[in-house]
């Protein structure tokens, strides 16, 4: 009986492929939504417990429900919209921010073949969507017709894009190495007989370091949190921003970083494979390895901001633009000449 | 059961052909008309939001066309770089709108003038158009199997054109030192951060320990 419920509701879905995917695009926005919830909970009490503090611990046993609270009383709140705001492209920017920033995960493979669009340019299709972020910011920025949004977003937009191009290089060693664009090809390429020490980390260790490091830029995290610089420029680019539309920033801000993590796990450290390749690691399910790896990320994510000062604006540049693109150049070339010329040594697979 | 099974995914992708055709459609109508905004918009920020608007409905259409690898570099490139640039420069531009409509009967004549040699010169190159001699046969089977997008490129690019794209790629880069050289200006008097010269500072070429005798001084 049940098999042949399963039976029809697979005929069903395979009459329609497109209602299939809507049914994967929700369940995958709602699970991602939930752990985004969760993320920001970790990463408040983790920079309290280094501070010494106890961090939210009202709300819930622990303070677990802190999140959902959090934002029902954003999502009550009144909107305000100042005066000589420019209203469309105002309420536009957090709505862009928000849907380019969960559009991302379309393509990420939370385990093996569960990708909602396994499409031959995933990697492409993510670097587009991050480059596309940097206009929630100058948007969000410029419509608020204030000068402190406004400065604080043209020196996020400059961050982002100079973070973006040593971005660009690492995927591109990554590539090299894989030879490959989609998402699930290149874990699979990283599905050696050595196991953790088979991952790209190891193998491309600076560029894993050049990406985490640019990778917290790229989100406007701290140590390079300059566009909220609450010394200087007030709060950031959102300074104007309330209530539901200012919780879509922050929805985004929290969305962008997991992808960033995710990104860090496909790449350098997996995906959804196993550390070590024996038998109880290898029941674990794929989506329980990369769920955790996502997480020992943010882990790291939570303990930089919680531990490192706020880099200057012109020390911010020169690391990207001195320190990191000729690194991460020299690298390509690198990493090309030795698969070219020494296809199975260390680089290749 | 199979044939049953067969016939149901038949009809699903017929139905994804029809979505498709939909979406092409979409997409068309939005460019077009994110286009004509462009032209008509009053303010500047708002016609260089629209030119992005057109750009992804540009990718989306080259999506639909199967060649995805040159949507997201249309992406990555245009929207990601070139256009943020462009906002960059409108928004801090202030500019009078009323200054701006002032000259417009005085220039009007120029610009049809223009628009029209243009058009006329468009016009001639689409009566004119001849495709190279093996287009029809790539047009019959646009999709080799077995090969991404992405490499089919890499290989054409990278062995029948490749001084091609070597000397374009040259010419960006005679650009790209041309803007620099242009904007460098080193100003004296001004006062930078040399992080080589701070690294390079040691304990014994910076602190001098005196020894002070009591009562008198240095």
């Amino acid at each position: 009986m049940s098999d042949g419920w399963a039976s029809a509701i697979s005929d069903f879905f395979i009459a329609y492929p497109l209602l299939l995917a809507l049914v994967k695009s929700v369940l995958l926005a709602v699970a991602l939504l939930i752990y985004v919830a969760y993320v920001i909970l970790a990463d408040r009490k983790i920079w309290a417990a280094v501070q010494l503090r106890r961090g939210p611990n009202v709300v819930g046993p622990w303070g677990l429900l802190q999140s959902f609270a959090d934002f029902l009383k954003f999502a009550l709140k009144e909107p305000v919209i100042p005066d000589v705001a420019n209203k469309g492209v105002f309420l536009f920017a957090p709505f862009i921010m928000a849907t380019l920033s969960i559009a991302a995960w379309a393509v990420i493979p939370v385990a093996d073949g569960w990708a909602v669009g396994d499409i031959n340019v995933g990697i492409l299709y993510i670097f587009a969507l991050s480059s596309l972020g940097v206009y929630g910011v100058i948007m969000g920025g410029w419509a608020s017709n204030s000068k402190y949004p406004f400065l604080s977003a043209l020196r996020s937009a400059a961050q982002m894009v100079s973070y973006e191009v040593s971005i660009g290089f690492v995927i591109i060693t990554v590539l090299l190495c894989a030879g490959s664009l989609n998402l699930t090809d290149i874990v699979h390429a990283q599905d050696t007989s050595y196991g953790m020490a088979g991952w790209y980390w190891l193998r491309l260790f600076p560029m894993f370091v050049i990406f985490f490091v640019s990778a917290l830029a790229e989100t406007n995290r701290p140590p390079f949190d300059l566009v909220e610089a609450e010394s200087e420029l007030v709060a950031g680019f959102m300074i104007e921003y309330s209530a539901t539309p200012y919780v879509l920033f922050m929805l985004a801000e929290y969305v962008a970083i997991v992808t960033m993590c995710a990104l860090l796990t496909i790449l350098f450290f997996g995906g959804w494979l196993p550390p070590i390749k024996v038998a109880p690691f290898t029941y674990v399910p794929g989506v329980i390895w990369f769920t955790l790896k996502v997480s020992f990320f943010f882990f790291f994510f939570a303990m930089v901001k919680a531990f490192v000062p706020r880099y200057r604006y012109d020390q911010l540049m020169r690391l990207g633009w001195k320190v990191f693109l000729p690194i991460s150049l020299a690298m390509v070339v690198i990493v090309a000449a030795v698969l070219q010329f020494w296809p199975a040594g260390p680089a290749g697979s | 059961m199979g044939a049953l099974r067969e016939r149901t995914r038949r009809i699903g992708a017929v139905r994804t052909k029809n979505v498709q055709a939909v979406f092409f459609y979409l997409f068309a109508t939005i460019m077009i008309a994110s286009a004509g905004v462009v032209i008509f918009a009053r303010n500047p920020v708002h016609s260089v939001l629209f030119l992005i608007l057109a750009f992804c409905n540009g990718a989306g259409l080259f999506l639909l066309a199967g060649a995805e690898f040159l949507a997201m570099i249309l992406i990555v490139v245009y929207v990601g770089a070139v256009a943020v640039l462009f906002l960059f420069v409108v928004m801090m531009l202030d500019v009078d709108f009323a200054e701006l409509k002032q000259g417009f009967a005085k220039y009007l004549p120029v610009g049809v003038g223009v628009g029209v040699v243009v058009l006329a010169e468009l016009g001639f190159v689409a009566l004119g158009w001849s495709s190279a001699p093996s287009a029809a046969d790539a047009a019959a089977n646009p999709i080799i199997p077995q090969m991404s997008n992405t490499a089919a490129l890499g290989q054409i690019l990278y062995t029948k054109y490749v001084i091609f794209f070597q000397a374009s790629a040259l010419v960006l880069l005679t650009a790209m030192i041309g803007a620099i050289v242009l904007t460098l200006h080193h100003k004296p008097n001004i006062k930078r951060q040399k992080i080589d010269e701070q690294n390079a500072r040691t304990r014994e070429n910076v602190i001098e320990i005196k020894k002070v005798p009591f009562r008198t001084g240095v």
